[in-house]
């Protein structure tokens, strides 16, 4: 019986992981037959990429912040080491695998810089640790602006970057991440940090190295925000240390916020509705800005855990609440 | 000699302002234990009305100062009653965002009615618009103005902390929130009159940059801001005289990095010092340490 039991659930994971792919696959198509149809144009197109770079960030943004409960503002600053890894080096070698490397190699060094820095940093709490990494992005911004001046070009930026991202990388490189990270999550280690979240006494007490898991969720954090940097260099040609400044890690944290911390689905969903609202009032940024600010304090004072929570967006969920529509409109249960 | 003098006096005048900036963050976290990220932009405001006072309404330079406290004082505690105060028993993480919604809000809400074009600040007149030399030193009468009016009212805040009920109040509140309300301290109006107190004190740091470096615009805040921070993590958070002491230091390491270094460099080094500041001693050169209890 319990065999039968066991074999049963496997069954069920087996098949929503399949529904799962098969969704996922006849999305990438969809939109693959939608972009070279040019119902899709390129306007279009950049919103998408704008969302897909938002949901990268926003997820390993949310890793940190929602699962481990660090709060980092220094997110941009991972970005931008990524960006201007990726962009030197497709400069200089413009191939698909220059780009590739590039991109690689900057998440590797934005992992390398997360470490130096959560290391010393992250035995600070809360606030604390809040102003540090806001320093500390602070401080990248001015090495890639002011010291790095002859590689970076200063202030001016790097433009004519060549572009490299399509659909399929970024797709590849978007759910590759989401699915990465929710792995991550669901494994002991993930376990673990969100353990550190809850009670971080606790979680020492019950032989959880706390600054081992922080460490870990930061670097992997950072990593993935260097992809992000990445591919935002390689789409959008142009990049200077202005972009990734403070404002860029709170526009982050924001998304996190909204969709909920400690939730990937939410992540994912906020991501998409704060990129349809900023399309929207494009022609206006200050008053983007202004709403922006509002919408954090509603949602700080109306529903501080965000859209989602910390629950996530699943298949059986979805199914009971379609059967709840159903319900209410009074068909069969 | 000269040189150093000189960079001496400069980094004093720019030190008042952070001094005075880096109170108001100091009290708020005290007693409420939020860093409280719109009150660069208090002080941002605090300079637009002082710019309006002086530009439109012809004002001189004292009532204005006057109005701008005023005004500004008004503003934080009408922050903290909308903002904050629903917020009390609702995680850190969730004030501390809801403060840069208030800070994103302020900013670009100023920006949208004044436009993002820098203004620059009327002149002086007057006494106050003249320099004195002593042999290659040049003192600016605004700067001795900026000293005094900063000494005076660091004398003011320590007077009402120390010697007045209210400030008495403040104290009990910082020190244990629970135990104050049942001694009968209205701990509510205690919290608004500490915004009270530290945006004033902020209006004023923005009128006196303003006539400083006789330029404001809408942005103007977050650097300065995030500044006075460092200075108040500096000297201790929580601790008044920390906050002064630390708003100096921070203004004398900007003008020496800017004079002796690069001036491109400064921002860095204020962020490193944080940084090593956090590392070595969090509480701060005068806080002491303090032992977390399960």
């Amino acid at each position: 019986m319990e065999k039968f039991v066991k074999t049963s659930s496997k069954n069920v994971r087996w098949k929503a992981s399949a529904v799962k792919w098969i969704v996922l696959i006849l999305f990438y198509a969809i939109i693959q037959v939608l972009i070279s149809t040019y119902i899709i144009n390129d306007y279009i197109f950049s919103t998408f990429v704008t969302v897909c770079i938002n949901i990268i960030l926003a997820v390993s943004l949310n890793l940190i912040t929602g699962f481990t409960g660090q709060f980092s503002l220094g997110h941009a600053g991972f970005m931008s080491i990524g960006a201007y890894t990726c962009a030197l080096i497709t400069l200089r070698y413009s191939t698909q695998f220059g780009f590739i490397g590039g991109l690689l190699l900057g998440a590797v060094l934005a992992a390398i810089v997360g470490i130096f820095v959560g290391l010393p940093t992250l035995r600070l709490k809360g606030d604390y640790l809040a102003i540090a990494t806001l320093g500390m992005a602070e401080i990248i911004k001015i090495l890639f602006r002011n010291v790095l001046e002859d590689i970076t070009n200063g202030a001016a930026g790097l433009s004519g970057i060549p572009q490299f991202v399509n659909w399929t990388w970024l797709f590849i490189f978007t759910a590759g991440t989401v699915a990465l990270i929710s792995n991550f999550i669901n494994s002991s280690h993930g376990r673990a940090c969100i353990s550190v979240r809850e009670d971080e006494i606790a979680a020492e007490a019950m032989g959880i190295n706390s600054t081992k898991y922080k460490v870990m969720a930061f670097v992997t954090g950072a990593f993935f925000a260097g992809i992000a940097g990445a591919i935002y260099s390689s789409y959008f040609y142009f990049i200077s240390p202005d972009l990734f400044g403070f404002m860029k890690s709170i526009d982050i944290l924001v998304i996190v916020v909204l969709g909920g911390m400690g939730s990937i689905s939410g992540s994912v969903l906020s991501a998409i509705v704060l990129a349809l609202i900023s399309t929207y009032l494009q022609s206006f940024p200050e008053l983007r800005m202004v709403i922006y600010g509002v919408l954090l304090i509603l949602i700080m004072l109306f529903r501080p855990q965000g859209i989602m929570g910390s629950r996530e967006l699943s298949l059986s969920d979805m199914k009971k609440w379609v059967q709840g529509i159903r319900r209410k409109n009074g068909g069969i249960a | 000699m000269e040189q150093f003098l000189q960079q001496l006096i400069n980094g004093i005048s720019l030190g008042s302002i952070y001094a005075l900036m880096a109170l108001g963050y100091t009290m708020v976290y005290g007693i409420i234990k939020l860093i409280n990220f719109a009150h660069g932009d208090v002080y941002m405001l605090g300079a637009y009305i002082g710019y309006f006072c002086m530009t439109f309404l012809k004002l001189g330079f004292f009532p204005s100062l006057l109005i701008s406290m005023i005004v500004c004082a008004i503003l934080g505690v009408t922050i903290e009653k909308i903002a904050y105060k629903p917020l009390r028993d609702a995680t850190r993480i969730s004030v501390l965002i809801t403060a840069i919604g208030v800070s994103l809000f302020l900013e670009y809400g100023t920006m949208f009615f004044v436009k993002p074009d820098p203004r620059s600040y009327p002149p002086l007149t007057g006494f106050l618009a003249e320099s004195y030399s002593i042999g290659n030193l040049v003192i600016r009468a605004k700067q001795i103005l900026i000293i005094c009016i900063t000494v005076i009212l660091m004398v003011l805040l320590q007077f009402i902390v120390k010697k007045t009920r209210i400030g008495k109040a403040m104290r009990a509140v910082s020190l244990d929130r629970d135990a104050a309300q049942l001694m009968g301290i209205s701990v509510d109006r205690t919290i608004s009159f500490t915004f009270l107190i530290g945006s004033a004190l902020a209006g004023a740091a923005g009128i006196l940059v303003g006539i400083y470096y006789n330029s404001i615009n809408p942005l103007m805040g977050m650097m300065p801001g995030l500044k006075a921070f460092v200075a108040a993590v500096f000297g201790g958070i929580g601790i008044i005289p920390g906050a002064m002491i630390g708003g100096y230091f921070i203004g004398l390491v900007e003008v020496m990095v800017s004079g002796y270094g690069n001036s491109m460099y400064r921002d860095a080094v204020v962020f490193a010092i944080l940084i090593i500041i956090l590392i070595v001693k969090p509480s701060g050169l005068l806080g002491k340490e303090t032992r977390e209890k399960v």
